[in-house]
């Protein structure tokens, strides 16, 4: 594979998509292998992101790499006032690749463009987040045997949810229906509406979450957040309409999974846990296996 | 020579070999200066601005002598003068005319709209993919939003 960095889902193609899928199976099967050994990986966290961070230095771990970084910026040189420039090109010197998050918008693109090793988007800001869409279709592949012809229940905060949109992006590359189910004020935004209507795939839009999850393949939950509303009484109003509890999927079909980026705080009751439909923590350990299929994939070394 | 009783031939005329840069939009004539690296070069160069257009309002025009620019430069002043028309001078004569044409991408001219955008923290070069030609719509390289006509600045 030619590609060097990974910024954003959209710099692969469905082929290598798949390749990076296919080696995450094979890393399922074999975790620990010394294919890392004596290299280092930078894990630049410029904001914190605990569960994030702790996935990628469990994947170089098991490859036998070795893992340094900060994780928080006011324990590096940008409190000092470094630019983003001026660090890169310091730890490219430090590292044979760099691992980063940054609550700003292209970052990474910019990070990947100055860096003489590559670099992997652990997110930046509201905009990509590409080893999730991995580790999301990856679950995705592995609980349905296929990426085709899914039903895919999109709930909650569609509007500011990266993942969701990073996902619907990249499964509309298949023959994906789409249902979202979210409050007014959090409906999925018009430009990725727009974009399905253009390539011909069908989606549906509801504020309601009974009775239309019966048809998924997929329940992709998301955080509805106070903070995201205006008028908080609207939040009050619809906060318990999009919490999934377990009485709920009695009608779901036996196949169906629940995913969910993580963390929860309360759209998915806990009695959901112990049913065979909930995947979400599944997801986060296959999140390990899918970063050591990127690792190896961006360094050549599979 | 007789070009000259035609008003609207007398202001090309006046030079003897250049360019002409007509139907500017009288708002943006100082952007399209700065794009072009106008205020930069020794050449001889007239202006006017505010005059009276039959189809777009107020206008500005160019008159830069001894210059002719490459397509691709000039078609760097489509965002802001996108009904721009060059006359292309030699011998008092227009040998040609041309239309600017927005480009397929944008580099160093355009500001994102996106506040949370690296382009707007640090000093990275700013490049766009443009999606809509008319009204013009540019997509960061970096941050991947839309910068749309109405929110968009030159730099």
């Amino acid at each position: 594979m030619k590609i060097r960095s990974l910024v954003s889902i959209d710099d692969l193609t469905t082929g290598e998509i798949m390749k990076i899928l296919k080696l995450a199976a094979e890393f399922e099967k074999d975790p620990v292998q010394e294919i890392l050994h004596g290299k280092v990986v930078a894990t630049l966290f410029f904001e914190p992101s605990t569960r994030t961070r702790l996935s990628f230095e469990s994947a170089v771990n098991k490859l036998g790499g070795k893992v340094i970084g900060f994780t928080d910026s006011s324990t590096s040189s940008v409190s000092k006032g470094e630019t983003l420039n001026d660090t890169i090109r310091t730890v490219n010197n430090y590292v044979d690749m760099i691992v980063m998050r940054h609550p700003i918008e292209g970052s990474a693109r910019y990070a990947s463009e100055i860096s003489t090793v590559p670099v992997i988007n652990a997110g930046d800001g509201a905009n990509q987040h590409p080893t999730q869409t991995l580790l999301d279709l990856y679950s995705i592949l592995k609980t349905q045997g296929s990426l085709d012809n899914l039903n895919i229940c999109m709930v909650g905060d569609l509007k500011y949810g990266r993942t969701v949109h990073s996902l619907l992006m990249a499964m509309s590359r298949w023959n994906t229906s789409f249902n979202f189910i979210a409050p007014e004020e959090l409906r999925m935004p018009d430009e990725y509406k727009l974009y399905l209507d253009n390539i011909g795939l069908k989606y549906n839009e509801t504020a309601e979450l009974q009775g239309i999850i019966d048809q998924a393949d997929i329940i992709y939950m998301t955080r509805v957040q106070k903070e995201r509303f205006s008028d908080p009484i609207e939040y009050e109003k619809v906060k318990n309409a999009y919490v999934l509890h377990d009485h709920m999927l009695s009608g779901t079909k036996p196949g169906m999974r629940i995913l969910h980026p993580l963390p929860r705080v309360n759209e998915i009751n806990p009695d959901v846990d112990s049913n065979a439909k909930a995947y979400y923590f599944e997801q986060a350990l296959n999140g390990v296996y899918t970063r050591q299929a990127i690792i190896c994939t961006l360094l050549g070394l599979k | 020579m007789k070009n000259l009783t035609d008003p609207k031939q007398l202001l090309v005329s006046a030079i003897e070999s250049g360019t002409v840069i007509d139907h500017i939009p009288a708002s943006t004539l100082f952007k399209v200066i700065k794009i072009l690296g106008l205020d930069r070069i020794k050449n001889q160069i007239t202006f006017g601005t505010n005059l009276e257009s039959k189809t777009d309002g107020k206008k500005a025009i160019i008159k830069i002598a001894g210059k002719f620019f490459e397509d691709d430069d000039i078609n760097r002043i489509a965002l802001v003068a996108p009904n721009a028309k060059l006359n292309i001078i030699r011998d008092y004569q227009v040998i040609e005319k041309r239309v600017v044409a927005v480009p397929d991408t944008i580099t160093a001219i355009a500001k994102c709209m996106n506040p949370k955008c690296i382009t707007n923290y640090e000093k990275v070069t700013t490049r766009f993919k443009v999606v809509s030609k008319k009204p013009v719509a540019l997509k960061c390289h970096y941050c991947e939003k839309i910068t749309d006509q109405e929110r968009l600045e030159i730099i």
